[in-house]
């Protein structure tokens, strides 16, 4: 008999499956791994450190590129801390767009990561039917942004601007000709909210051929069913939150349990797994589509009748009126002291937590009174379940390890902000 | 919520009586200070009590106090006329309790500034193992009882704890790749500081008439 010697494998930092910059060391028994170490800090750009120099506003958009796959989850986390510690009230049109589009985001997040799973396990069609619908969702990001990822939309106070009567149209060029230009542009004749609604009543379906192609999958299930399993004892321990939490079988989700804006207002179910395995992960994924679908035509509905201010109206806060700007000096010196020197927040510290589509996104802020934070500490869900990656992948094959750092859902911009 | 957070204090109180340095409630959030030597026994009874449950550890954060309060010029200096006052460093809990549905703000300051050190909470909560790391890296903290006490977000033979405020934002050194000697190498850092906006400080309702 040949003798099998153990050896350590580098995968990464460069590798499709590692979803990003991680570089793992694998200590291997033949294919079976028995110590998994992962090397993160690839992509560490201080944000935390770079916030401690910027105003309050500057330091927002950073928030867009911790985690690049859900932009505005993470703008939420942040200006909510903002405005808790300084006492900022937000109107409730804003209250809405911002849950309409966090679970907009929701749906990109998740759309993205079954794409991205499916292409690690072997499912390549999903990919592109993923990127065909975020398409649509990075539109609805670009119309009421004017970027198509990193939105820098939602502020202190509101939301940037309220939302567009039009959506922007697709003109002719040398790729698309007058037929094809009028088929793309059959959505777009109406308002944002019609465009977004044209796609909560399309996409359900599209949903329907995902699971067609993967639910019952004999192969897809072969590769996730059994792998991963965490217990939801150590689920906790391990400081599991969002889908991962609930894939293990707790009913744990923040816009049920302690909802902020107007998630109490919403009529939704939160889908919890049983086994606690990378399939049962999966499946409580997909079905938090259908649930964010329910979300957003109940906003939706409410903001087509409910017209309103979407920005606070205290100028130590939020920007004044561009018009006003332009005629009164008083809103000219507010205007100008709002954009250089930047807003006052209170001295004391803050936690502020949403339901990441990753799991639990926190920023605890700590202000000493001036125009800066003092300390901002962004609690990234991905963070504390990469760092079970050594104990879930223990005893399993190097094949298994890439079906469970797909289901973790890492991204690395949040991970090593 | 507000109600919750009453039943908490008392049984905080009730439960950990003298060791509580501090216990302190705003903006709907609960902060109790307590002595680094009392930290293991206070967590786990944290963790274990029927009427606390705390079975999450959230997040795990270090603080640097050395210039809480303080103004900047414009090349990014602190002006030191008011200096502060107390233990410069200090590492930040955040609990959460899944069965009651409440979260508090645990907070416990090192006694020694020059060589900071407290115990690791590992074996209370596993999760602290990355986020002990985290605050070993970029505050120099020593977590005593950490079995795995490495670097984890800055570069392989990085120099300095990057989170102090001692330390520039710029950095030490930077990188490039060298085409006579075919290889990157390091140089001191050539970017001079700069601040475009110093950080000011205003008084209570600053502006409003």
């Amino acid at each position: 008999m040949a003798e099998i010697k153990n050896y350590t494998l580098n995968f990464g930092p460069q590798h499709p499956a590692a979803h990003g910059v991680l570089r793992l060391v694998l200590e291997l028994d033949g294919e079976v791994v028995e110590r998994a170490d992962p090397h993160i800090g690839l992509l560490h750009r201080g944000t935390e450190k770079l916030a401690e120099h910027k105003t309050f506003l500057q330091a927002m958009p950073y928030m867009d590129r911790l985690d690049y796959v859900s932009p505005m989850c993470n703008e939420h986390a942040y200006v909510m801390a903002v405005e808790k510690l300084a006492g900022i009230e937000v109107p409730i049109r804003a209250q809405y767009i911002r849950v309409m589009y966090d679970e907009i985001t929701r749906i990109l997040n998740h759309l993205l990561w079954l794409g991205a799973v499916g292409i690690d396990l072997g499912a390549m069609t999903m990919f592109f039917y993923a990127f065909r619908d975020r398409e649509d969702l990075v539109d609805a990001y670009e119309a009421v942004a004017g970027a198509r990822l990193h939105a820098a939309y939602y502020r202190p106070g509101g939301v940037y601007r309220d939302l567009p009567e039009v959506m922007p149209h697709y003109k002719e060029s040398k790729i698309h000709n007058a037929v094809d230009v009028k088929r793309m542009n059959e959505n777009r004749q109406g308002s944002l909210l019609d465009f977004i609604e044209d796609f909560t009543v399309r996409f359900p379906k599209h949903i329907d051929e995902f699971e067609t192609l993967l639910t019952d999958n004999r192969i897809w299930k072969q590769r996730t069913v059994g792998i991963g399993v965490v217990t939801p004892e150590r689920a906790m321990a391990l400081g599991f939150t969002g889908p991962m939490l609930r894939g293990s079988g707790i009913a744990w989700d923040l816009r049920k349990k302690q909802p902020y804006e107007v998630y109490d207002k919403m009529d939704f179910d939160i889908p919890v797994g049983v086994e606690g395995d990378c399939y049962d992960r999966y499946l409580v994924r997909v079905e938090e589509m259908r649930q964010s679908l329910r979300i957003i035509r109940q906003c939706i509905d409410w903001l087509r009748k409910n017209p309103g201010p979407v920005m606070a109206d205290d100028m130590k806060y939020a920007p004044p009126k561009r018009e006003a700007m332009k005629q009164n000096m008083e809103e000219l010196i507010h205007h100008f002291k709002f954009f250089t020197e930047g807003m006052h927040v209170p001295a004391g510290e803050v936690y502020s937590a949403v339901e990441h589509p990753k799991g639990e996104f926190g920023i605890y802020l700590a202000s000493d009174g001036a125009n800066k934070p003092y300390r901002m500490k962004i609690r990234a869900p991905g963070f504390a379940h990469l760092s079970s990656l050594d104990e879930m992948t223990r005893g399993h094959m190097i094949a298994d390890v890439v079906a469970i750092i797909g289901t973790q859902d890492i991204v690395f911009g949040e991970v090593d902000r | 919520m507000t109600t919750d957070l009453k039943i908490l204090k008392s049984n905080l109180t009730e439960a950990f009586g003298s060791k509580v340095v501090s216990l302190q409630e705003r903006l709907g959030e609960l902060t109790m200070v307590i002595k680094a030597a009392d930290m293991l026994s206070v967590f786990t009874r944290l963790r274990d009590d029927a009427d606390l449950r705390f079975e999450e550890l959230i997040d795990l954060c270090g603080i640097d106090y050395s210039t809480y309060g303080s103004e900047t010029c414009e090349d990014g200096r602190y002006l030191a006329d008011q200096p502060y006052q107390g233990p410069r460093f200090a590492t930040i809990y955040h609990l959460l309790s899944i069965t009651h549905n409440i979260r508090l703000r645990v907070r416990v300051f090192v006694e020694d500034d020059a060589m900071p050190m407290m115990d690791s909470v590992i074996g209370v909560w596993p999760v602290a193992n990355w986020y002990e790391r985290e605050a070993f890296d970029l505050y120099g903290t020593i977590f005593k009882g950490h079995p795995d006490l490495r670097r984890l977000l800055t570069d392989y033979g990085f120099v300095g704890n990057p989170f102090r405020k001692d330390f520039p934002l710029s950095g030490t050194v930077e990188m490039r790749y060298d085409a006579d000697q075919r290889r990157v190498i390091y140089e001191p850092v050539s970017v001079e500081p700069r601040e475009i906006t110093p950080r000011t400080m205003r008084e209570a309702q600053y502006g409003r008439n």
